[in-house]
């Protein structure tokens, strides 16, 4: 892994300095903390049989579609197509260090977005404590169980960013592929869910796998505090594969 | 003992699909030469260099830069080489400094000496001063031309490649980028293609110029005059009619041809002449005969000496009419393919 600490500073910089990135940011935060104000109001009007937090986070499919496209779509195609790509292939850095710092930067990004929300919940007890009980806001399990979801399925999503990054040279293309490949990854489950009622006599593999890829049913398992460790592989397993697939790709195309 | 070569290629090809892009391509490059290496749009330049550089893999032949063959240590390869990528890309949103420094961090520069290296790159390509801090995207096409230069630079490399550094450059800036050059004579190997040919001519110790993926010719300027235009070329001022200037010469039993000329309205035409006898140019002899005739009168006479642009059309004109012959050779005779 030849200048990968090197590469990793670099995007972590680079990301720091970039105007685009707080715009993402703001733009995040003013989303995400419209979603938990409007939650803590129905909350307040009925009772609701979930945590606040658990409802927050249920809605993670949606900053996952335009956040990781942003974060993404620049990250190899902006490169490949200003030709600074090529200006690190001319040194000895390998193609798979150039993935991964990619996919790391962009990654723990993601993760300081997502941990930034739980700032949410901190307001609302410091400037209304009488919203909501304190166990309420910030129960340990399912904040937990949830951001460890967050940090899992983020593995994967982030990982086909970077893929359809290395697969052209529009950002354009590139984030579009991302919305395509997620709005599949998220949705495809259930999708394949409802065709298993009517198919299953004709494929009975076809159940397990759509259990298995229940995104959704991912999240209300860890946001209840139970650890299942097939999502683990799921997520893992298949983002690192596709990392892979981007290395060869970024190999093949240089 | 002998000194291996910095850079040998042996009968190098690529394809991009059924394009051949280079074919059978073969030459040296000593160590500390200053090599200019031209051809027209497409010819092969980058893809050479490119391969020569462990960027792109060649198809069939073999490369080995600084002792090493580029297909079997490519990572190795680029540790010894500095490459300036053609139109030099450039990261737009970073400071001069700082892009140098990660470049430096890159090319494996010991952690301790990555300020000095930086410095003494900066230093060279005269932007420590004037550019440290700048952001490059708001830098001139001079200055970012310096900065691609200054990366090359970094890590100490044995070889340099430039793919076109004085594109887009104005003649201020051509000049300061041939100084720069010059101040690395010697103490690395270089490689540079341009389109211009007198800089070239100024800063190479030798010329290779490749047409349609082939070597098509190789050597000093000297050397390149000798074999693509050995007949000398006089240019002539003169009061009187060129035609009668031929005459002249046709008597005097000397062979000559008249290869442009332009007359102005009060009856001076300047005109260029080749002659047979190399030599003669030389000579008082000319001169002599030239100042007998009294069917025109002889302003000045100075002989002159192809420059690399005329070399290069010659050389590049003769590559395109022997494929023209080859792709006529099997039509005419088809056994010569058996």
């Amino acid at each position: 892994m030849r200048n990968f600490t090197t590469l990793l500073k670099h995007e972590l910089r680079m990301l720091l300095i970039s105007p685009a990135t707080y715009l993402a940011a703001f733009f995040f935060y003013l989303i995400m903390g419209l979603l938990y104000w409007s939650i803590l109001r129905d909350m307040v009007a009925t009772a609701q049989d979930e945590l606040p937090v658990v409802y927050f986070f249920k809605l993670f499919w949606l900053p996952a579609f335009f956040v990781v496209p942003l974060l993404t779509m620049k990250s190899i195609a902006g490169q490949r197509s200003d030709g600074t790509l090529d200006a690190l292939f001319a040194t000895a850095t390998s193609h798979g260090s150039i993935i991964l710092s990619k996919f790391a930067g962009s990654y723990c990004f993601y993760l300081l977005l997502w941990i930034g929300t739980l700032c949410f919940p901190l307001i609302t007890l410091f400037f209304f404590p009488n919203v909501a009980p304190p166990e309420a806001l910030l129960q340990n399990a399912a904040v937990t169980g949830s951001l460890v979801f967050i940090a899992l399925s983020g593995f994967l999503f982030i990982a086909i960013g970077i893929f359809a990054s290395c697969l052209t040279r529009s950002q354009l293309v590139a984030g579009m592929l991302t919305f395509t490949a997620l709005f599949a990854a998220i949705i495809g489950g259930s999708q394949i869910e409802s065709l298993t009622d009517y198919t299953a006599q004709l494929n009975p593999w076809l159940e397990p796998l759509a259990n298995y890829l229940q995104v959704f049913q991912h999240l209300d398992d860890f946001s209840r505090g139970i650890i299942d460790t097939r999502p683990f592989f799921y997520y893992l397993s298949t983002g690192s594969l596709i990392l892979c697939l981007a290395t060869l790709v970024i190999e093949a195309k240089s | 003992m002998e000194i291996p070569p910095s850079i040998r290629v042996d009968n190098l090809s690529r394809n991009y699909g059924k394009v051949a892009a280079i074919r059978n391509v073969s030459f040296e490059v000593k160590r500390g030469e200053i090599v200019g290496f031209l051809g027209p749009n497409g010819a092969g330049k980058s893809t050479t260099m490119r391969i020569l550089s462990g960027l792109l893999p060649a198809h069939s032949g073999a490369a080995r830069v600084a002792g090493l063959a580029v297909s079997e240590h490519p990572h190795e390869v680029k540790k010894r080489i500095g490459y300036m990528l053609e139109n030099n890309p450039l990261p737009e949103d970073m400071r001069v400094a700082e892009y140098l420094r990660f470049r430096a961090k890159l090319k494996q520069v010991p952690g301790r000496k990555v300020r000095q290296a930086v410095q003494e790159a900066m230093e060279i390509c005269d932007l420590a001063r004037t550019a440290r801090r700048k952001i490059i995207g708001t830098l001139s096409k001079g200055f970012r031309q310096r900065v691609g230069i200054a990366d090359s630079l970094l890590g100490d490399p044995e070889i340099i490649l430039m793919d076109e550094p004085t594109i887009g450059l104005d003649p201020h800036q051509i000049q300061g980028i041939r100084q720069l050059i010059d101040s690395i004579r010697g103490r690395m190997t270089v490689i540079l293609s341009s389109h211009i040919l007198p800089e070239i001519e100024r800063c190479c110790d030798r010329v290779i110029i490749i047409n349609r993926g082939r070597i098509v010719a190789c050597g000093t300027s000297a050397e390149l005059r000798q074999e693509f235009l050995p007949k000398s070329r006089v240019d002539l001022v003169l009061r009187g009619n060129p035609e009668d200037l031929l005459d002249t010469l046709k008597t005097a039993n000397i062979q000559a041809e008249l290869i442009s000329r332009k007359n102005s309205e009060s009856n001076v035409g300047e005109c260029s002449l080749l002659l047979e006898d190399a030599a003669l140019c030389q000579s008082p002899e000319l001169l002599k005969i030239l100042n007998r005739s009294k069917l025109f009168s002889l302003i000045s006479l100075a002989p002159r000496h192809p420059d690399l642009e005329e070399i290069f059309l010659a050389a590049t004109k003769r590559s395109w009419e022997e494929t023209i012959e080859k792709s006529r050779l099997p039509a005419n005779n088809p056994q010569k393919d058996n």
